[in-house]
């Protein structure tokens, strides 16, 4: 079981929180206006990321609040947890396992 | 075959008691509409997550970024008159303030082993550093949603909604004979 | 007293003896004996079978890593335990144990014939034999190989003991209580860190408890370990856990450990846990786990009698038990010779150290030469004698590559030591990377991958010294403030050369007679893994599941460096590159019951329960489970069945009113200003012009144009909507709107609070729903025209505030009263008694079921199945049309969305006018066909319908619509059924009832 932070409440454990797929893929302005092949890809195509992943979570028996991590998909670590709000931070893979919180 | 797995013939009544009812709002809003409903509730609200603030029979709890929970261990019956001045207090900003009174219902927790208890359910780490008096959060007790709220270094006021009562207390019975 | 039991010493409790059963004999023991001490004492080495050629087995060990002694603990009696070791075993008084996998005795085993027929059982044989006919594998074969192969039996009656679950949270989890554990916890209890301290015995020390010679800081080692572990024990920041496995590691220094409370007592405490489940969370770990001895692969090795040396030594000091009377050391270290000096001085005859070594120098083989005890250098092992019992052992020399035969002794107990073994299991599970350490011949921990150290023997650091020094500094490190540590240990041991043997013993090139094993728990040899790489395999991982080495219960802790040695040594490569399995939890076995913990009978899971149940109940309502939620399904009269009665609560609800519990259904209070703005964007319809006091049937989509939920949507105020879900939806409703309100339109002033619980909803409908509540609500116009259908109002019930929506699952007239749930079994009873004047009848979810679909009302997730649009379930009148846009809208314009031939909710009679179709039954356009049919649609809701006294059924039909009046066929169980496609709305399709 993971330890996620939360940026509202702090270092808490997986079971609070639920998996929201991937993070900044923003719902288009006006759908209507999107062809096909433009609507297909906002709602069916997402990364399979090896490293560092940007990803939705929502501490859902918690605080309630979406935020966004960064996870590496290869080690399980967190790297980084922000809030909707914020930009994704710009890290780098780290060359060595980064430990838990 | 094996024979399917009985409950325990010995299970214990649930336990503890649940507590009278009480008056309870949800409140949604800045720091404006706390501001205003302080003057209303008689509780000022904590700024810092995971606080809460005790004043008499009344309560403020901070459950979310913008979401607090409103308890008056006073029963519910003049909820309404509560909400209308509450409202009015906070007339004309931003805000969400629904009755929750009957949704909930509590429980008290409180001995030298009360930690070990809830920590038969609650994954958090309830060492009195990490989890000191006055926190309050959302949290989880096995497979119910709670909010656990420390008023005492050994003592614990869990709320959880209504129909999850009886599995919360008869949880906590059987767990309680494990410390 | 037995007299392979020793005078005085060790940790047993001479004062107190004891019986215990065995394979249906009594034998003597001792107060803090194992079963296997306990055994041995009694000159008791056979306790066991092997798994596939039935050779007699013996104790190998004194701790976890025992591969031969699984033993069924209690057998027949509630606490039946199968598979348990017989060195982790605690006696009590009257402990009953009976040897496994053996048949019909352990004496004589008719399985013994698979040994002289072993030259057809290679490895990989059931691969290579029972291929053929496939069909034989399941009815032959298999069960043969099951009977002949399996473990113990799994118990027959349910399990009665109770087990607990707890999180804990430290600074430093220590897992391990030798030497180096015992120094890390001082260390970091010093420092000030909350320290929890475990281990998988009855008492800590670890090899301390059977160590004679060293001392540390001025005193002998155990009592230092026992005064060590008196100042943890007062320390209120330590937690000691004995008896207690860390069994597995897992991400983020989560650790799950096994604590053993009732098994070694003879009454346990029915009402306390017979293990608990510790799910602990440490900031640092500390992985003090020690090491395992290796044993000598030599033909021969695994007759009952032959047995580790270290664990000679531990029955020895710490168990005062003699393993033999004569025995012979075989060993490629230094440790066997202390074990060889320890039985020498407690009388035991030690007929030669047999050393693979060509010249043993040092300290101890000084001190075996001047106890009179003879060292042969440069030695191996020809062979062993012995039925049930080592008789002898054949030894040989080996001289310039070549072995000639030595000498043969007599003997009843051979002591083999090829080294240690670290115990990296934990640090491995935990990801850290293994590194092969060549003077060691030991993989190693290398880098972590966790906050986490190892210490002492299980990274290497064997010597007594070193590892109360590797102890102390991974305690103090593994400490949140280490610079308030000061405690170090002062020991003074001697330190003990080289470090062991790996693979087989040399041998003559002739072929020996006698099998060599490697792995003892799986029965494989050294010709079965030289045969696997004979044949091809490469991968360390193919070759163990192809000869299933390090594939039992013991996961291969005696024998997965052998095996790996003698692959890499037939493959002509490096240890290093061959590489290592994985070690995967649990460490050793944990009971299912642990992982269970309190989630059993009426604790599994939350039972949900309406203020109204307990009404239902005392009128013998039947319940069904929704969710979690215990909805009364029927309520019964006497000799009804379901069927009758619930014919009669419909035809109640028809012709006069019924009562029923609408509470589980999900309520969400939508406020803030933008709460219109909100619902618009969220939901198919249209709310803008949805007046205060109204309300509206929503639908609600995903973003890819499905149907996810629907339900009633009332507005409150001009900022205020009452949303009700489906029973089963309303916690993944909240969940997509806070994920729209919060990271799609944060701007949006709205908030979301679930108010399901907060509000008891009773319906009420039929005819004379009105006449009923009109006597008892206050302070609303019930008229039809102040009150429409769909209309909604505040006022009082009995004395409750009421919000009273106006509104109709049945077609008929229709109330639902909301009242806070307190108030909900008082203003039910009042309800029913003031409906007993009209005919009421209380009816539960079958007859609303019944109802619902009599009018064609769909249920989200029955009629739907997330591959339903607004309009293949007849739902387009609902979609506000001028709207731009809404969750789902864009997906509903693709072409594919609006195909005639898409699947759509119709109606289906059946033109016998008397067969009940089943609900999921597939439909064809075509009668007769054979399999694979043409198959055109399914069957989603179908029921007797008292009303119309026919069955009726919804489905969905490709092109449904088009296909009014035509037949099709459903295929059942009992033959075709021919059925009339109808619209699906089968009683009042103008709904004249419901405006009444």
């Amino acid at each position: 079981m993971l330890i996620i932070v939360c940026p509202f409440c702090g270092k808490r454990p997986e079971i609070e929180f639920t998996y929201g797929g991937q993070a900044h893929i923003t719902r288009p302005e006006r759908p209507s206006e999107l062809d096909d092949q433009a609507w297909a890809e906002f709602l069916y195509m997402r990364s399979n990321t090896k490293g560092i992943h940007a990803e939705r979570w929502r501490h859902a028996r918690g605080c309630g609040r979406f935020f966004n991590a960064l996870r590496d998909t290869t080690t399980d670590h967190f790297v980084a947890t922000y809030r909707i709000d914020e930009p994704q931070p710009q890290i780098e893979q780290p060359a060595e396992p980064v430990p838990p919180p | 075959m094996p024979e399917q797995a009985a409950p325990l013939d010995d299970a214990a009544p649930p336990w503890p008691p649940l507590l009278a009812p009480a008056t309870r709002f949800i409140l949604h809003g800045n720091a404006a509409v706390r501001a205003a409903a302080t003057a209303a509730w008689g509780v000022p609200f904590a700024e810092e997550a995971c606080r809460a603030r005790l004043l008499g029979s009344r309560a403020t709890l901070w459950m979310g970024p913008d979401e607090y929970l409103l308890l008056d261990r006073a029963p519910a019956e003049a909820a309404g008159d509560t909400a209308s001045g509450l409202e009015r207090a906070m007339a004309g900003l931003d805000h969400a303030l629904v009755d929750v009174s009957h949704r909930q219902v509590a429980v008290e927790i409180n001995g030298a082993h009360a930690g070990h208890i809830l920590n038969g359910g609650c994954p958090l780490d309830l060492d009195l550093k990490e989890f000191p008096v006055g926190m309050c959060t959302r949290t989880l007790f096995a497979k119910a949603d709670i909010v656990l709220w420390r008023t005492a270094a050994d003592a614990f006021h869990v709320e959880m909604w209504r129909s999850f009562g009886d599995y919360v207390r008869a949880l906590l019975a059987e767990v309680a004979r494990d410390c | 007293m037995s007299v392979l039991r020793t005078p005085g010493g060790g940790r047993v409790d001479r004062e107190r003896s004891l019986q215990f059963n065995f394979d249906g004999k009594a034998y003597a023991a001792l107060q803090g004996d194992t079963l296997a001490s306990g055994l041995l004492a009694n000159g008791v080495h056979l306790v066991g079978r092997s798994f596939k050629y039935h050779r007699p087995r013996g104790i190998l060990s004194a701790g976890a890593e025992e591969p031969n002694a699984l033993v069924t603990v209690n057998p027949g009696a509630p606490r039946d335990t199968p598979n348990v070791l017989a060195t982790q075993v605690e006696l009590y008084p009257g402990l009953r144990a009976i040897s496994q996998h053996r048949w019909p005795s352990l004496q004589y085993d008719v399985g013994r014939v698979n040994d002289a027929l072993s030259a057809f059982f290679p490895a990989g044989f059931y691969y290579k034999t029972f291929k053929w006919p496939q069909r034989a594998w399941k009815s032959v074969y298999e069960p043969a190989i099951r009977r002949a192969a399996g473990l113990g039996r799994a118990p027959a009656t349910a399990d009665p003991d109770r087990y607990a679950q707890r999180y804990a949270h430290c600074d430093t989890l220590v897992v391990g209580a030798g030497p180096a554990g015992i120094a890390a916890a001082l260390a970091a209890a010093d420092a000030g860190a909350r320290v929890m301290l475990c281990d998988e015995q009855s008492e800590m020390g670890g090899s301390l408890l059977a160590e004679t010679m060293a001392r540390i800081d001025g005193v002998p080692a155990l009592d230092w370990a026992l005064r060590a572990l008196a100042t943890l024990a007062g320390n209120p920041r330590v937690t000691l856990l004995t008896r207690t496995t860390a069994f597995g590691y897992f991400p983020h220094n989560l650790l799950g450990l096994n604590q053993r409370l009732g098994d070694h007592r003879a009454d346990p405490d029915p009402g306390q846990p017979r293990q608990r489940l510790w799910m602990v969370r440490a900031r640092q770990v500390v992985l003090a786990t020690g090491a395992i001895e290796r044993p000598l692969v030599f033909p021969g090795n695994d007759r009952p009698g032959i047995l580790l040396a270290g664990a000679a030594r531990t029955y020895l000091n710490r168990y005062g038990v003699k393993v033999g009377v004569r025995v012979v050391v075989v060993t490629a270290t230094d440790a066997a010779y202390q074990t060889a000096l320890d039985l020498h001085a407690a009388g035991v005859a030690v007929a030669a150290i047999a050393d693979v070594r060509a010249q043993p120098v040092g300290v101890l083989p000084d001190a075996v030469s001047r106890a009179g005890i003879e060292i042969m250098p440069a030695a191996t092992v020809l062979g062993t004698r012995g039925d049930r019992r080592v008789s002898e052992i054949s030894l040989g020399r080996v001289q310039g590559g070549m072995v000639r035969p030595a000498a043969r002794l007599a003997c009843d107990a051979v002591l083999m030591s090829g080294g240690y073994t670290p115990s990296v299991h934990l640090f491995s599970q935990s990801r850290g990377k293994l590194v092969w350490n060549e003077s060691l011949l030991a993989f190693v921990p290398g880098l972590s991958a966790e906050c986490e150290r190892s210490a002492g023997a299980c990274r290497g650091v064997g010597d007594l010294t070193a590892a109360l020094e590797d102890g102390a500094a991974a305690g103090l490190a593994a400490a949140p403030d280490p610079v308030r540590g000061s405690w170090r240990p002062l020991p003074e041991a001697g330190t003990t050369g080289g470090c062991g043997w790996l693979g087989a013993l040399p041998q003559p090139q002739t072929t020996a007679t006698d099998k060599a094993f490697v792995d003892w728990q799986h029965d494989v040899t050294t010709r079965d893994l030289a045969l696997a790489a004979r044949e091809g395999f490469r991968s360390i991982e193919h070759v163990k599941r192809y000869t299933t080495t390090g594939m039992a219960t013991d996961q291969g802790k005696t024998s997965n460096l052998n095996a790996l040695s003698i692959v890499a040594s037939g493959l002509g490569v490096p240890i290093s590159q061959v590489g290592l399995t994985t070690f995967r939890m649990p460490y050793t076995p944990v009971p299912f019951g642990s992982f269970a913990g309190t989630s059993r009978g009426a604790l599994f899971d939350p039972v949900r329960r309406t203020p109204m149940h307990h009404w239902a109940q005392a009128r013998g309502a039947v319940f069904e489970n929704v969710g979690l939620w215990k909805r009364a399904r029927y309520f019964p009269r006497a000799g009804e069945d379901m069927h009758a009665a619930v014919a009669r609560e419909c035809r109640a609800v028809r012709s006069a009113c019924g009562i029923f519990d609408a509470t589980t259904l999900g309520k969400i209070e939508v406020v803030g200003a933008d709460a219109v703005e909100f619902m618009n964007r969220l939901y198919v319809n249209s709310w803008t012009n949805l007046a205060v006091g109204r309300s509206r049937y929503g639908i609600l989509l995903r973003e890819d144009g499905f149907v996810y939920d629907d339900g009633v949507v009332a507005r409150t105020a001009a900022d205020r909507f009452h949303v009700t879900t489906t029973t089963g939806g309303a916690p993944r409703v909240l969940a997509m709107m806070e994920d729209y309100r919060q990271t799609e339109w944060p701007q949006l002033k709205v908030w979301l609070t679930s108010t399901t619980e907060q509000w008891a909803v009773i319906a009420v409908q039929g005819p004379n729903a009105r006449r009923v509540i009109a006597p008892l609500v206050e302070g609303i116009d019930l008229g039809a025209s102040a009150l429409p259908h769909m209309a909604v109002a505040r006022g009082r019930i009995c004395g409750a505030p009421l919000l009273l929506f106006r509104v109709s699952f049945t077609g008929e007239l229709g109330y639902e009263i909301n009242v806070p749930a307190d108030f909900g079994a008082t203003v039910w009873e009042a309800v029913h008694a003031a409906g007993q004047a009209h005919g009421m009848t209380v009816y539960g979810t079958e007859t609303m079921h019944v109802l619902r679909a009599e009018k064609g009302y769909i249920i989200v997730g029955q009629d739907t199945d997330g591959t339903v649009t607004p309009d293949d379930a007849g739902l387009s009148w609902a979609i506000g049309k001028s709207k731009a846009d809404f969750v789902g809208k864009r997906s509903l314009e693709r072409a594919s969305m609006r195909a005639p031939t898409r699947k759509q909710l119709v109606g289906l009679r059946s033109r016998d006018g008397r067969t009940v179709l089943d609900e999921g039954a597939q439909i064809a356009a075509l009668p007769g066909q054979q399999p694979p049919m043409q198959l055109i649609g399914h069957v989603t809701s179908s029921y007797y319908s008292a009303a119309l006294d026919h069955p009726i059924a919804l489905a969905l039909v490709a092109g449904g619509r088009t296909r009014l009046g035509q037949t099709l066929y459903v295929p059942m169980p009992r033959g075709e059924i021919e059925v009339e496609v109808t619209p699906p709305v089968f009683y009042d399709p103008k709904g004249e009832r419901l405006n009444a």
